[in-house]
């Protein structure tokens, strides 16, 4: 997995895009590993005739999940989550492809010393963003750098 | 006969509700220890191959040891589906439910949602959770129909009262418009 430093990054980079294909498997799994047991996410009759929806449907914290992945796999591990701004519109559903993307939307060093860039980051479904999340990640300035080393003051996502 | 959409009026806030913002409500702690094992289980639900969670040696030399995934902060308070003695289901944000209540506002979205990352959680940390109700806003209409904002904060800390998270919701609390003259 490649480590970026934050001088690797420019305003306008576009990120890789991931696409997954989205299965009764992906929404049950998920849900059950974020322990979230609400029927929904599992129990294709309740969705649909209870919440009307046209299946079961990818949780909150599950895509949270995903969009972590996404852009810790671009980042790789020294990238560190400081903060993810989500927006839900609408549902994912199995049958569903899937296509994660982003754009750089800033790069910053604060007082600290600590790297970051901003990304706006969407879960397209055909041409629907179902969901959106700002994210904010500190990179390493260089290969001595490490954000997960901040502490207290040092760390302000 | 036309049916006109009629936006009802909102009481005031009640001052006992007001009272609530800025405290700190429902203190909880989580049910078990944090557990490599739920770890791997999510990483795999989302095919994450950071070695951060799968290779002692990087988790050693970047985080002093292993941690869960950021995202995963709320997972460590999520109520079993049962336990003994519970007769009632466990309701996560309760001070949203309550607002709703409160305010006779029967329907609510979660508008939006932002997570702030701290101290990383680590295995074997006991995470408690505690819910501080930060604003209501003036009374609103939307396209759902006419109610409030309001943005309740959950702050995640650890058994040395770390600050592990923030989870920020804004969620807007409704009455449904009535239509005149049906």
């Amino acid at each position: 997995m490649e480590r970026l430093v934050h001088g690797d990054v420019s305003v306008g980079d576009v990120l890789p895009e991931l696409g997954i294909d989205v299965t009764a498997t992906t929404v049950v799994l998920g849900a059950l590993a974020s322990r979230d047991w609400r029927p929904m996410h599992h129990d294709r009759d309740f969705a649909i005739n209870r919440n009307g929806t046209r299946d079961i449907f990818l949780n909150t914290p599950n895509q949270a999940a995903w969009f972590e992945r996404y852009v810790t796999d671009w980042t790789g591990p020294t990238g560190r989550l400081g903060r993810m701004t989500f927006r839900m519109n609408t549902p994912v559903f199995p049958g569903d492809h899937m296509i994660f993307t982003a754009t750089v939307t800033g790069t910053e060093v604060d007082d600290t010393g600590c790297g970051w860039i901003d990304l706006d980051v969407a879960l397209m479904v055909g041409d629907v963003a179902t969901t959106t999340c700002a994210t904010r990640v500190a990179l390493p300035l260089d290969n001595d750098d490490n954000p997960w080393a901040r502490r207290g003051d040092a760390w302000r996502p | 006969m036309n049916a006109e959409a009629v936006t009802p009026e909102l009481p005031p806030v009640p001052e006992a509700v007001t009272d609530r913002i800025g405290l700190i409500q429902y203190e909880e702690e989580g049910g078990f220890p944090v557990e490599h094992g739920y770890i791997w289980t999510t990483c795999a639900s989302v095919e994450n191959g950071n070695p951060l969670f799968w290779d002692d040696e990087v988790a050693d030399a970047l985080t002093d040891g292993p941690i869960a995934p950021p995202t995963m902060l709320s997972v460590w308070f999520r109520p079993h589906h049962w336990s003994p003695g519970r007769t009632e289901p466990a309701v996560p944000l309760q001070a949203h439910f309550d607002l709703k209540d409160d305010l006779d506002l029967p329907e609510a979205i979660i508008s939006s949602n932002t997570n702030t990352f701290h101290d990383p959680v680590r295995i074997g940390d006991q995470v408690r959770s505690r819910q501080i109700l930060r604003s209501i806003s003036e009374p609103k209409t939307t396209r759902l129909g006419h109610g409030r904002f309001w943005t309740i904060d959950v702050e995640y800390l650890n058994q040395n009262d770390a600050l592990l998270g923030v989870e920020s919701y804004t969620a807007f609390g409704y009455r449904r418009p009535t239509v005149a003259g049906s």
